[in-house]
């Protein structure tokens, strides 16, 4: 089973994650070889079996609703790419 | 003995009776780490300032009788626990300049005990690799031979500890990140069943594998460091509202009965001779010790354990790396107008070519069309591998075997096939895949190169796990042979 150029760059788009062409072939051809690799597990029988999503015996962990301080604004912003007064500065979403 | 050379139980010895100051010690580890830092490369920043206020401070506790076993004594923290005001990088380009505005939980544990932190140590980038070869920065050595890697993601916190740079380290562990890199080195590696330590500041990779543990000399420090990392914690709703037991009580070189199960799937083609005799004549010392052993264990799903993790942990690491958007903190490209492509180009140019293939491997399994066949199939897979450990444990204290199936290899050897890396998680894995703890602990040499036991427990069952790789400890000496650097 070999991935196809576009499927790659469906993925990529999914993941909005940019790829050089050179990039693009090797990652097919990687995924493709770890991808036909996990096909070991198509011989298990997982009839009945539940999904495991995670491993402690806990389930919908709640937490009282209380008011409590959070970071400052300026500790909060100190890493900030673009920041524009108590603001992130981000790309126009809407033209 | 030269202080940085001292384990923690013995360095608090001597902290206590005040034949030691904290500052002499720390002095020490930062002249050590002065020495041989340019040969193994196994920290992203060495935090001198910090260590120093934090040693003086520590000296103070001490003379006001405020002691506990970790006051005054230096520590390495993998590159991505949280540290207030110490860049935080996960050995990436993406956070090369980030600067935690809070500590990880596990961080201001250590902290409240007086710990000194002299550095963060190098790892595969976002823990993503078993070599440290894809940090973004450089790759580590391994002090037994420089031309070797010292096993990843936590490689630079295990080479710390082997190079004597600090007393002990944390790491972090999601397919065996703390316990190969352990055996790699020969030194000791905990990782605690899931919910034992708050992963409160530990930066996402796979939210329901990773565990955060110590890397340490011995199975005492190991013992010591999660008696204070340990614990619920409600900023991490994972971690689960257990009393914790003191570990260092459980640590007798009585094993007389204890039952122990060889599995196996885990002595199979693929594994170097060396290390199968390494592990048969530490199985027997086991015995020799008291130790009732068996080799009818059989966990037949470990076959497929790899590609379970190779699906749940990419799938879950491109949910938790998709909120590097270039807009809150890291690397953020700005030579466009067009958010979409600033978005893409930040990923392109902030993530290394493993994260990569993660986070592809990942939004693939997770694709409509694919779902089914991979992440679900993966996950029910899981439960199965579950159940054949639960199943284990309702007649064995712990599963021996080995850490990896090979001693470390060359640097360069794996990088151009991503399967043959990945292959050395083998025996590590599983037990991420079912929650367990596991401790490895240094178990012979093959030509001056580390083998490493590893021994499992049940869940929540460290005491056990800690107890037989003690009594194996006592009686043996590898764990106190030095590289040679």
């Amino acid at each position: 089973m070999k991935l196809s150029r576009e499927e790659v760059q469906h993925i990529a788009l999914l993941a909005r994650l940019g790829l050089t062409e050179t990039e693009l072939e090797r990652l097919r051809e990687q995924l493709s070889n770890i991808l036909e690799n996990f096909q070991i597990l198509q011989q298990v029988d997982t009839t009945d079996v539940p999904p495991t999503a995670q491993s402690i015996p806990l389930q919908n962990v709640t937490k009282d609703d209380k008011v409590a301080p959070s970071l400052p604004a300026d500790d909060v912003l100190a890493n900030a790419p673009q920041r524009d007064g108590e603001f992130f500065r981000v790309k126009a979403v809407l033209e | 003995m030269i202080g940085y050379q001292l384990t923690i139980h013995q360095a608090h010895n001597l902290l206590k009776t005040r034949q030691l100051s904290s500052l002499e010690l720390t002095r020490a580890c930062l002249e050590r780490i002065r020495q041989v830092e340019p040969k193994v490369h196994a920290l992203v920043t060495v935090t001198d300032e910090l260590a120093l206020r934090q040693a003086e401070k520590a000296d103070r506790l001490i003379a006001q009788g405020d002691v506990h076993p970790l006051t005054g004594v230096p520590v390495v923290i993998k590159d991505n626990m949280c540290t207030k005001g110490v860049r935080t990088t996960c050995s990436s380009r993406m956070l090369a300049n980030f600067v935690p505005p809070y500590e990880a939980t596990v961080v201001e544990k250590l902290n409240e005990r007086g710990a000194v932190i002299v550095g963060k140590a190098n790892m595969d980038e976002f823990a993503m690799g078993s070599s440290t070869e894809h940090s973004a920065f450089f790759t580590t050595q391994n002090p037994w031979d420089l031309s070797r890697v010292p096993g990843g993601s936590s490689g630079g916190s295990a080479v710390a500890v082997a190079a004597d740079e600090a007393i002990y380290a944390l790491g972090s562990d999601t397919g065996g990140s703390i316990r190969q890199p352990a055996g790699f080195c020969s030194v000791t590696g905990l990782k605690p069943t899931y919910g034992r330590v708050s992963r409160y500041g530990l930066v996402a990779f796979a939210s329901s594998l990773d565990q955060i543990g110590p890397l340490t000399k011995d199975v005492t420090d190991c013992a010591i460091v999660l008696n204070s990392i340990a614990g619920y914690d409600s900023r991490d709703s994972t971690s689960v509202p257990y009393p914790t037991p003191d570990y260092t009580q459980c640590l007798t070189t009585d094993i007389k009965g204890l039952r122990i199960g060889v599995p196996k799937e885990y002595f199979v083609a693929g594994m170097q001779a060396e290390v199968e005799q390494a592990l048969r004549a530490a199985i027997n010392k086991l015995e020799e010790l008291g130790a009732n052993v068996e080799f009818e264990v059989s966990l037949p799903h470990t076959p497929h354990a790899l590609a379970v993790y190779y699906i749940i942990a990419p799938s879950e690491a491109s949910a938790n790396l998709a909120r590097y958007d270039g807009v809150k903190y890291g690397f953020s490209y700005q030579d466009t107008d067009n958010m979409w492509e600033a978005l893409e180009k930040t990923k392109q140019f902030g993530f290394g070519d493993e994260v990569k293939r993660r986070i592809m491997l990942g939004t693939y399994a997770l694709s409509a069309g694919y779902y089914d066949a991979y992440y679900l199939k993966a996950q029910k897979v899981r439960t199965l591998i579950r159940r054949e450990f639960d199943q284990a444990f309702e007649k064995y204290d712990a599963v021996v075997t080995p850490t990896s199936p090979t001693v470390p290899f060359k640097i360069g050897e794996k990088m151009e096939d991503p399967l043959q890396m990945y292959l050395s998680d083998v025996f590590t894995i599983p037990v991420n895949i079912a929650g367990l703890p596991a401790i490895t602990i240094p178990a012979g040499f093959a030509d001056g190169l580390p083998i490493g036991m590893q021994l499992i427990g049940k869940p929540f069952g460290e005491e056990a796990i800690l107890r037989i790789a003690y009594a194996y400890e006592q009686a043996t000496e590898w764990h106190k042979r030095k590289p040679e650097i």
